[in-house]
């Protein structure tokens, strides 16, 4: 892979989705760069002078200046490298605007219902989390449609882009949604569109490379439910 | 003034969100049809155009509709680069920085606000206050690094993140009136306060931002038909 425009360090942990998102841009525009996998309940200097207002992963570091919040940095690597590889969005204005609303709508809709899965204490908060998550989901196909123009079989078209690579990076959490929750969150008979681009999405070589092992997403995911679960019991 | 085809904006005048695409819009001297929708009554074109979420602001240009405000201002500066100042700095670094605090001052300022704004308990209110405090610190910060000691976030002139926090101005200031405690406070946050002044002074201020007193006295009646309506939902 081509070592361009200075020195790249991700700051990140295996089983995050929003560092997978950053994994999968710098794999598709082909850029090498040096991975540091850390240790939350032990933060780095490094990730706490980098990202002093969140203290969160994933942290991209160019030339010792940081980037945070994993949309603004799949953004930042498609304009600081822009002579290298596809770009990510679109050039037509108007087509971007599209993307970045469909990105909007992504992490508000149905990733702050799907993050309340993994904390909400009782059953039915669990439930209702589940249901607004899987309503986003049946959004979110017609915002495949939209975005595609039935060009292609991703959001970006025949090509992959910036809406694919911020769902993309979800992809392993979103296969273990079946064996942790007994939900499907795409479902070939609902959401039709969505489950194809799923399977062409995996078939990605940036995917096979950076995607998380389901099982092993599995596993991580009941741990934290299982200390989130313990800390809400003992705030009682 | 100049436009590139036909541009309608849905908004409503008290809208923060309308605000920033009406701030962005009289910056880039864009003339536009601005439509004013009754959240009540909403037209079928804002049905229509904004058919996901059925919220204002949505841009429409050439009949073709934008929405979210964060994704109308960027259209805008891209769209129409050629007008005026670009909004967005051209480093990829800063604009990075620029879209950084923008999503904190969408997650993290009105969601603390909100919260202080329409706490049903005193202490739902107080631990609202108590974020939105935290955060105006922060964003004290961000206006010392952004600035460099310079007018504005965007520098010399008005940029992006001065469009997105500008937008909020008069709900900023009528947050002691709302939520029981003072966002612009020149003691805690002198950056900010001195920001507040001169954005609130320009022209594209001027020419859109609502009077404080009546946007204080429309939330208040808001409010207090939302809590009845949820009363009433629960009986």
């Amino acid at each position: 892979m081509a070592r361009v425009g200075g020195e790249l360090k991700l700051l990140g942990l295996w089983a995050s989705p929003f560092v997978t998102r950053a994994k999968l841009a710098l794999q598709i525009k082909g850029l090498s760069y040096e991975y540091v996998e850390e240790d939350l309940g032990n933060k780095s200097e490094l990730l706490l002078s980098s990202n002093p207002v969140h203290k969160a992963v994933p942290v991209l570091i160019h030339n010792g200046k940081p980037v945070c919040e994993s949309s603004v940095i799949v953004q930042y690597i498609d304009d600081a490298f822009a002579g290298s590889g596809p770009s990510l969005l679109p050039a037509d204005p108007y087509q971007r605007a599209v993307a970045c609303f469909w990105a909007a709508y992504l992490e508000d809709k149905m990733l702050t219902p799907w993050g309340r899965v993994f904390k909400v204490k009782t059953d039915e908060e669990k439930a209702e989390a589940m249901r607004q998550t899987i309503a986003a989901v049946d959004v979110l196909e017609d915002g495949l449609k939209e975005c595609s123009g039935g060009q292609g079989p991703f959001f970006g078209g025949d090509s992959v882009g910036y809406v694919d690579i911020l769902l993309g990076g979800m992809v392993s959490w979103v296969k273990a949604s079946e064996p942790l929750s007994g939900s499907k969150l795409i479902d070939a008979e609902k959401t039709p569109l969505l489950a194809a681009w799923m399977e062409r999405f995996c078939e990605l070589d940036a995917a096979k490379a950076v995607l998380q092992d389901v099982d092993r997403v599995v596993e991580y995911a009941k741990l934290v439910m299982t200390k989130n679960a313990a800390r809400a019991s003992n705030n009682n | 003034m100049a436009g590139g085809g036909e541009l309608k904006l849905l908004g409503t005048w008290a809208s923060p969100w309308a605000c920033r695409v009406r701030i962005a819009m009289h910056l880039k001297a864009l003339s536009y049809d601005y439509v004013e929708e009754d959240l009540d009554n909403k037209s079928d074109l804002l049905l229509t155009s904004n058919p996901v979420h059925k919220k204002v602001p949505v841009l429409i240009h050439n009949g073709k509709p934008i929405s979210e405000s964060l994704v109308i201002v960027q259209y805008i500066d891209e769209a129409f680069a050629s007008n005026g100042r670009s909004l967005l700095p051209s480093d990829p670094q800063e604009r990075a920085i620029a879209r950084f605090w923008a999503a904190y001052i969408d997650d993290k300022i009105t969601a603390s606000w909100k919260q202080a704004f329409s706490a049903k308990t005193e202490e739902e209110r107080l631990e609202g206050t108590k974020q939105l405090l935290v955060a105006v610190e922060t964003l004290e910060g961000a206006l010392r690094v952004c600035s460099k000691g310079k007018p504005f976030f965007g520098g010399d002139s008005v940029g992006y993140l001065d469009v997105v926090l500008g937008g909020l101005l008069p709900w900023l200031q009528g947050t002691e009136a709302l939520c029981g405690v003072e966002f612009l406070d020149a003691a805690r946050t002198p950056l900010l306060s001195a920001w507040a002044e001169r954005f609130g002074a320009l022209d594209a201020a001027k020419a859109v931002l609502p009077d404080v007193g009546r946007l204080v006295e429309f939330a208040k009646v808001r409010r207090e038909q939302q809590a009845a309506a949820a009363a009433a939902a629960k009986n």
